[in-house]
């Protein structure tokens, strides 16, 4: 398992990477952590004939909090992500959600910016930016442009970037305080993809949800961030509505077959997953099984 | 059950004052491979060296019309481009039976395919090249105009007359059939109160070594001689097989085997791959090297298990187990393997289903079927894991149908501690196991009643826990019965050289291997104990054709057992010939003298009478000096292979305790505990972690291996992100107990220990989910148990 010979160029600075993405385009790649480029080269499943290795970019690594806008640059490893006390305390979700990225010797490799523009529909890194309502920061020969996480993943490893473009940066609005958050995903073994993930963002106030954000991943062709939340928002959850919202969560899956689990199984889980999010976030147990039952 | 050995000589060498044997102490080959000193095949660079890649065919079934190696020969560094027949030059084509296993066909199979491939992974073509990298450019570069055939996926359908024939030679694609009737089975269950069947599903899966498959091949044509540097667990049997189809003698062949990095079994057969690259090195006149990646590992090394067996049990309301009846099918891909062949797993399962227990009634049927998927052949436990399921699977089933406890059944059915020797209703002789000891040990090291009342607790809370038991035996300690009755040039003996060199210094040579499983550390405590030297002064040297005694290598849980008797003999003899010196020298006798921590003591006070360094030196240098007529021999050979039991066999008991998430079907391993009994212990940190090891494989049957071939024959999961081996985050703590039953077949008593826990792991876990979903009145006889098979078999999917 060789990759096929191939160029390589390390960018000096920002624009030095964006001169080489215009004049290359989609013939060259960019290299952030490797941690998926490089077993698919390996593999030969692609062969790209330019590696631009972004690495050196130290401008693009490293988390700002400034006037309720969480930055992350696209070069931050999972591994600082993790250990970040500003993620912590201002997008704890994320936190939670790093923790589940593969193993750790990925995620000393791995970085943000290079998951999003992977765009792998069983990652969690892309819900969470959907859940966080997150904007991804590009830039290109044209200069910056801003995209909306809702309107950025595009199917399996599609995203809204041009080939031209170099992902910097992600902002995320810091959620208000009191916000409340869940994750979990059922994986087969700690660190593989997941069969089923979901990232929740939630504000509760006296009992009921005033805010409910659900961001499902490895449902679909892409991360899903659920329509069918708002069925729980502004009422009081009883098993009936958890079940009238697991059923229109139903209508608003098309997930894959894959050697883990069939459409069907991937349905039922995420049916399970809602329950067990509602169930934790509103610290009701009784609801734990409510939607499955 | 411990048993006292009556014979003292015995005892005096091993329990000698400074023995190694019962203790732990490292391996002395630790510092190496944690310095990163060890030398694996990929490691090793020869001048001239080339690289070689196989391009492989990515159908199951298809004609080859033609290659076109034109624009590859022209890539930079390449040096050849080798067709299967072009190659069929230099090597014979083989057939994988043995003549034991009656009706067992195979057809010839080539080094790399001529005219047709049958499996997704054959070789077609050889590419040779400066390096690796440069043989897979060039690799893509070979067109081959394939035809595609039918091919034979399901295993069920395999023998249908419309189904289309692999080997149109062999006129069907049935490879072996065996059955098996002892006692009156149709009456024992007309006699029955209640008769229980179950179909039982085993996923194909493999051994997924960390290190892969490699081989260095170096033909000398100056001295007419090919040396090979391959991981093996078998460097004479790769001697031999090399020698016969490359038209060479043996003493033309030298076969070297340095670090192994875990086998398993993977690496015990003679792939197809290795010998195109001994062929192409001689075709070339240089060095060669093959190391397969982990995409082509996937697909060409062995598979195993992928058995579908419908079993049957009788029982009565007293839970008297009255027999078992079998009908076991497996698809083996499209040759058996070659030379152990790929009818002994199926074979394996006829011998040991019903083995640990008293009834006598037992019908069996194995057939064996080709198929277009790779070959399958021997893995650690062969054909255990198999027999396991199914007999457990079938107790707890007929337990459950008449309301008794897993561990009572047991109790009751069980052959007895006392009544050894016996033999199984297959016919296989027993020495001594220990059932009941073990199952007594494991209750009390599971705390079984109270995890009874913790399950009921929980299982109110919704909680649903499990526990599963299951026992089993091991074949270990093999002799020629297994391979070499049958035809195969196979060693069932081993044999060690062992000498004291001039600064009182011991050289080891055993024909045993070391693939991770510790055979240089027990041969060394074996040495130092019996010698009466510290293991500091013991250096093993093993895996060398031109060096070490001819032998059998390190397979079937014989290592231990076979090998190191063989050194326990051989340094007797080493310390008879020292202590005939040294009492020549002291003007003593050797029956007054002993050697204790590196010198020659007075045996009744242990007064110090002459260092070991002191009498080398007189011995090599000074030989003027001893009395007429003496003439030191300080090394001495022995070899060992049993002759009165074919296996000795081994047994255990495992358990499982386990929670099922009945919503997700994702099951969390709680704790694993195993009792086994592998006879005298060498060293306890080596068998435990054997143990453990082997269970962990286990495991990873039961819940996660698979290799997964779509019905056109692909392999759609050869990558390390879809199989899904065991990892330590899901594994929970194993807890390993013995009872020792040393075989009186040898002075050292030891019988196998690595296939153990691989033997009964996944029954243990099957029969836990079993139990843990009793109150859905659910029943899941197949492995893996995914969450995908679980929520189905709960009708929540």
């Amino acid at each position: 398992m060789k990759a096929s010979a191939f160029a390589y160029a390390r960018a000096t600075s920002v624009a030095d990477a964006l001169e080489l993405l215009t004049a290359h385009g989609e013939r060259a790649k960019v290299l952030s952590g490797g941690q998926s480029l490089l077993p698919a080269m390996n593999l030969r499943l692609i062969a790209p004939e330019l590696i631009i290795d972004i690495g050196a970019l130290t401008e693009l690594r490293g988390v700002v909090v400034k006037e309720g806008v969480l930055t992350i640059g696209a070069l931050t490893c999972h591994a600082d992500l993790l250990k970040s006390p500003e993620i912590a305390a201002h997008a704890p979700l994320l936190t939670d959600a790093v923790a589940h990225v593969a193993h750790p010797a990925i995620r000393n490799r791995g970085t943000i910016g290079g998951s999003l523009a992977h765009a792998d529909p069983a990652s969690e890194l892309p819900a969470c930016m959907l859940t966080l309502g997150a904007t991804i920061i590009a830039r290109g020969p044209g200069g910056e442009r801003r995209i909306a996480a809702s309107g950025f993943f595009a199917g399996i490893y599609e995203t809204a970037l041009a080939p031209q473009e170099l992902l910097v940066a992600v902002e995320l609005p810091v959620p208000p305080k009191n916000s409340t958050h869940f994750f979990h995903e059922f994986a087969r073994r700690q660190g593989d993809y997941a069969i089923v993930g979901l990232a929740a963002q939630a504000f509760v106030r006296d009992g009921r949800f005033t805010d409910l954000r659900l961001g499902f991943f490895a449902v679909g062709d892409r991360p899903l961030l659920a329509r069918s939340a708002g069925k729980l928002v502004d009422v009081a959850i009883t098993p009936a509505v958890l079940a009238e919202a697991a059923s229109a969560l139903n209508d608003e899956l098309d997930p894959l077959e894959d050697h883990q689990a069939t459409p069907a199984m991937r349905r039922h889980l995420a049916k399970i997953l809602l329950a067990r999010c509602v169930s934790s976030l509103l610290a009701r147990p009784e609801l734990r099984a409510g939607a499955s039952a | 059950m411990t048993t006292a050995r009556e014979n003292s000589e015995t005892l005096s060498a091993l329990d000698r004052p400074n023995s190694y044997i019962g203790k732990t102490v490292p391996r002395p080959n630790l510092d190496r491979l944690m310095q990163g000193r060890g030398l694996y095949v990929s490691d090793i660079e020869l001048p001239r060296m080339a690289h070689v890649v196989f391009l492989r065919s990515p159908h199951a079934h298809a004609k080859i019309n033609g290659i076109d190696a034109s624009t590859a020969k022209q890539m930079p560094g390449v040096i050849a481009v080798v067709s299967g027949s072009e190659l069929s030059t230099v090597i014979t084509p083989w057939v994988g039976v043995l003549s034991h296993l009656k009706g067992l066909k195979s057809a010839p199979q080539s080094a790399i395919a001529v005219d047709r491939v049958c499996w997704q992974g054959e070789a077609v073509a050889a590419v040779v090249a400066s390096s690796r990298a440069q043989a897979e450019d060039a690799a893509e570069l070979v067109s081959v105009e394939y035809e595609e055939l039918d091919a034979v996926t399901d295993m069920r359908t395999a023998l249908d007359p419309a189904t289309a024939v692999i080997h149109a030679s062999l006129g069907d694609n049935l490879a072996f059939e065996r059955n098996h009737d002892a006692g009156a089975v149709d009456q024992a269950f007309a006699e029955s109160d209640e008769v229980v069947e179950a179909e039982f599903v085993f996923g194909r899966h493999t051994g997924v070594t960390l290190e892969p498959r490699a081989v260095v091949a170096d033909w000398n044509a100056a001295e007419a001689r090919l040396t090979i540097y391959q991981g093996t667990q078998a460097p004479h049997m790769v001697q031999n097989i090399a020698a016969l189809h490359l038209g060479l003698k043996e003493s033309q062949v030298r076969v070297v085997c340095k670090d192994v990095g875990g086998s398993f079994g993977i690496k015990v057969h003679i792939y197809a791959d290795e010998m195109a690259t001994y062929a192409l090195s001689k075709l070339l006149r240089r060095p060669i090297k093959f190391v397969a990646d982990r995409v082509e590992s996937f697909n060409t090394d062995i598979h195993a298990r992928d058995h579908r067996c419908k079993g049957k049990i009788g029982v009565t309301r007293d839970g008297t187990i009255t027999a078992f009846e079998i009908d076991d099918l497996t698809g083996i891909g499209p040759y058996s393997m070659y030379p152990r062949t790929s009818a002994i797993e199926a074979n394996q399962v006829v011998n040991l289903v019903g083995g640990p227990y008293l009834t006598r009634n037992y019908r069996a049927r194995a057939r064996v079927v080709f198929q277009n998927k790779n070959v399958m052949c021997q893995y650690r436990a062969v054909g255990h894991p198999i027999a396991c399921s199914v007999t457990e699977g079938l107790v707890d089933l007929a337990a459950m149908k008449i309301g008794m406890d897993p561990i009572e059944i047991r109790r009751r059915n069980l052959i007895a501690d006392d009544a050894y020797p016996c033999a199984s209703p297959s016919g296989l002789r027993f020495e001594q196991l220990s059932h009941h000891a073990s199952l007594a040990k494991l209750i009390k090291m599971m705390g079984y009643d109270a995890l009874r009342a913790e399950q009921t607790a929980l299982r109110a809370k919704g909680i649903h826990r499990g526990i599963g038991i299951a026992s089993f035996i091991e074949v270990t300690n093999p002799s020629a019965a297994f391979y070499g009755v049958g035809g195969a040039k196979i060693s069932s003996q081993d044999g060690v050289a062992v000498r004291l060199d001039a600064q009182g210094s011991v050289i080891c040579q055993t024909s045993i291997t070391e693939q991770g499983q510790g055979s240089e550390s027990l041969t060394a405590q074996i040495v130092g104990s019996v010698l009466g030297v510290s293991m500091d002064r013991v250096r093993v040297i093993l895996g060398d054709t031109d060096i070490t005694p001819y032998g059998g290598g390190t397979w079937a849980s014989r290592g231990a057992g076979i090998g190191g008797e063989a050194a326990l003999q051989a340094t007797k003899v080493l310390r008879k010939n020292i202590l005939d010196v040294a009492a020549a020298v002291l003007q003593s006798t050797p029956g007054d003298l002993d050697i204790v921590n590196n010198g020659v003591v007075n045996a009744a006070d242990g007064t110090p009478r002459i260092d070991l360094s002191e009498l080398a030196r007189i011995v090599y240098f000074r030989p003027d000096t001893l009395p007429p007529g003496i003439q030191a021999e300080f090394m001495a050979t022995r070899h060992f292979v049993p002759r009165e039991y074919p296996f000795a066999f081994t047994n255990g008991v495992q358990a499982s305790w386990l929670e099922v998430d009945t919503d997700t079907g994702f099951v969390k391993l709680l704790k694993h505990w195993v009792v086994e009994d592998c006879g005298t212990i060498i060293n306890p940190q080596l068998v435990d972690e054997q143990i453990r090891g082997g269970v962990v494989q286990g495991l990873g049957a039961a819940l996660f291996e698979k290799c997964v071939y779509d019905e056109r024959g692909q392999l759609t999961n050869a990558n390390m992100a879809d199989y899904l081996v065991p990892m330590s985050g899901e594994m929970p703590d194993i807890d390993v107990g013995h009872v020792v039953s040393p075989t009186l077949e040898s002075e050292l008593g030891a019988k196998g220990a690595g296939e153990a826990g691989t033997a009964g792991a996944a029954a243990a876990v099957t029969n836990a989910v079993n139990d843990a979903l009793r109150p859905f009145g659910a029943i899941i006889t197949e492995i893996p148990l995914t969450p995908q098979v679980i929520l189905t078999a709960l009708g929540r999917i």
